[in-house]
């Protein structure tokens, strides 16, 4: 091989380049994440689980170097094992979002992990913080991050509200990171979602023919499935192409 | 007093024929010959209030600590040996403050106690040490509401509505049974507690002073000196309570 024309796989270390996307909502929070992993051109799992629980209702979405994100994963979830069998209580996300800054903070310069702690408590309900490489820890109301989420900024800004409801912030989550799939060369393959609302913890899988296309100028391609949570526009533009008779070869 | 436990009790590591470990019993006797000090846990908070006696006129007024701050949420009043009690405060402050640092969050009340329980324990195993003559009573406002624990010399944690340490506890703790802390402010409270140490001070012509502190939500939920008008007021109130007492003697 080349080294010197294939410089992004030069370390050979495999990336989660990713998007990882979280909002809250009147009553709980959305997260979610694409499920490409990649070595430069080769994908080495294209449906990976890129949410990783910390606890019964708190989960790390990992983006940056996958082993990385992984070691932080496992010792957070230590911990918090730790210090909820010393207190008896359920850990709080605040707690789990601390540990995993302090993690990626002190080690600072061996560690490239990008990351979103989002979880439901009793104490704060739904929550959401960023924790990106460096060591920040930010609480927001939504985030995002990995190499897709800069294609989203625009649609995150503008099409973000407050109180929403489950199914609204569940398709907000899920066309962030269609949308993102769509552009960013490192993310792609399949939508895993997962709804905490103090009551439990839903889990949904978009499989790869699932995920909404947006294909723009071009005839929407046979076969493919409208959007899972009911993007009426989306709907509309399947039907006129199916009539239309468009095919792609 | 002395031939007690002869033979038995010369070391933290020797039991007696009955299953006791004299140093330890020795230990509390030191918080017991000690002044009173009493918490009392309310509605809305806790307050602790700390009799000094003053044993000399050349001291500044307010000398001589007996309560201290552990973090904003935790207070600690020490009865006992105080410099003992200095050393298990100064201990607490720093497991308040590691664990702030580890978990992002303030230390919850039951997890600093049966830590500070642990520590003090400690000193009950070892011949090379001697155990702390100093009873702790710890008042906490955490994320579950308000609360008053005691650690004493043996390094038993337990949790109270209210209890009093030192020499007037019986005839303090009498008293403290016949308030109903459930349905009383800390504002209420101070009063309470400051006439309680007062009917029980016994030491005639010896002057005392008075040291109380809260943490309630008048308080912000911090813990700090009561304010100067209202322990004026409150010592005000106790004083003319004791004399219609002595009237009706």
């Amino acid at each position: 091989m080349d080294v010197s024309r294939g410089a992004s796989h030069a370390e050979a270390a495999p990336s989660t380049g990713t998007t990882i996307v979280a909002c809250t909502y009147k009553g709980g929070v959305v997260l979610g994440a694409d499920g490409r992993v990649s070595i430069g051109n080769y994908i080495t799992n294209r449906a990976s689980n890129k949410i990783a629980p910390l606890a019964e209702y708190i989960f790390l979405c990992r983006s940056g170097s996958a082993p990385d994100t992984q070691i932080i994963s496992d010792n957070v979830r230590h911990y918090l094992d730790q210090i909820s069998a010393e207190s008896g209580e359920e850990p709080t996300v605040e707690m789990a979002a601390n540990l995993v800054r302090l993690i990626n903070y002190n080690n600072k310069d061996h560690l490239v992990g990008a990351m979103l702690v989002v979880g439901w408590d009793r104490h704060g309900g739904g929550q959401v913080y960023g924790a990106p490489i460096g060591g920040t820890l930010s609480k927001e109301k939504w985030a995002i991050d990995g190499s897709g989420s800069t294609y989203i900024w625009g649609y995150c800004d503008s099409e973000f509200k407050d109180d929403m409801t489950r199914e609204e912030a569940e398709h907000w989550v899920m066309e962030a990171i269609a949308l993102a799939m769509t552009r960013d060369a490192s993310s792609g393959g399949v939508i895993r979602l997962v709804t905490l609302d103090g009551r439990g913890a839903h889990h949904t899988y978009i499989s790869g023919d699932k995920v909404p296309q947006f294909v723009g100028d071009l005839p929407f391609p046979a076969g493919a499935s409208p959007a899972p949570f009911g993007a009426p526009a989306a709907q509309q533009q399947q039907q006129q192409a199916a009539e239309a008779g468009m095919v792609i070869g | 007093m002395s031939g007690i436990g002869t033979g038995y009790d010369l070391s933290a590591t020797t039991y007696s024929p009955d299953g006791k470990i004299f140093q330890t019993e020795y230990a509390q006797k030191a918080v017991d010959n000690s002044s009173t000090v009493l918490g009392l846990r309310c509605k809305d908070g806790v307050v602790l209030a700390s009799e000094k006696l003053v044993l000399s006129k050349l001291l500044v007024e307010g000398s001589n600590r007996r309560i201290h701050n552990i973090d904003r949420h935790v207070g600690v009043a020490v009865a006992g040996l105080a410099p003992d009690g200095r050393m298990v405060a100064n201990r607490a402050w720093d497991e308040a403050a590691s664990y702030k640092r580890v978990y992002g969050e303030p230390i919850p009340g039951h997890v600093l106690c049966e830590r500070l329980g642990s520590y003090v324990h400690m000193f009950n195993l070892y011949w090379s040490l001697r155990p702390y003559g100093a009873t702790m009573l710890v008042a906490v406002y955490d994320k579950n509401g308000p609360a008053l624990y005691a650690v004493d010399p043996s390094g038993s944690s337990m949790r109270y509505f209210g209890t009093a340490v030192g020499k007037g506890r019986q005839a303090a703790k009498n008293e403290i049974e016949k308030l109903k802390l459930a349905d009383m402010s800390c504002r209420e409270a101070v009063a309470e507690a400051v006439k309680i140490l007062h009917k029980v001070n016994d030491e005639e012509g010896k002057k005392f002073e008075l040291e109380v502190s809260w943490i309630c939500d008048e308080s912000g939920k911090q813990h700090q000196r009561v304010p100067a008008d209202l322990l004026a007021e409150a010592e005000r109130q106790a004083k003319a309570a004791l004399e219609d007492s002595d009237m009706d003697d």
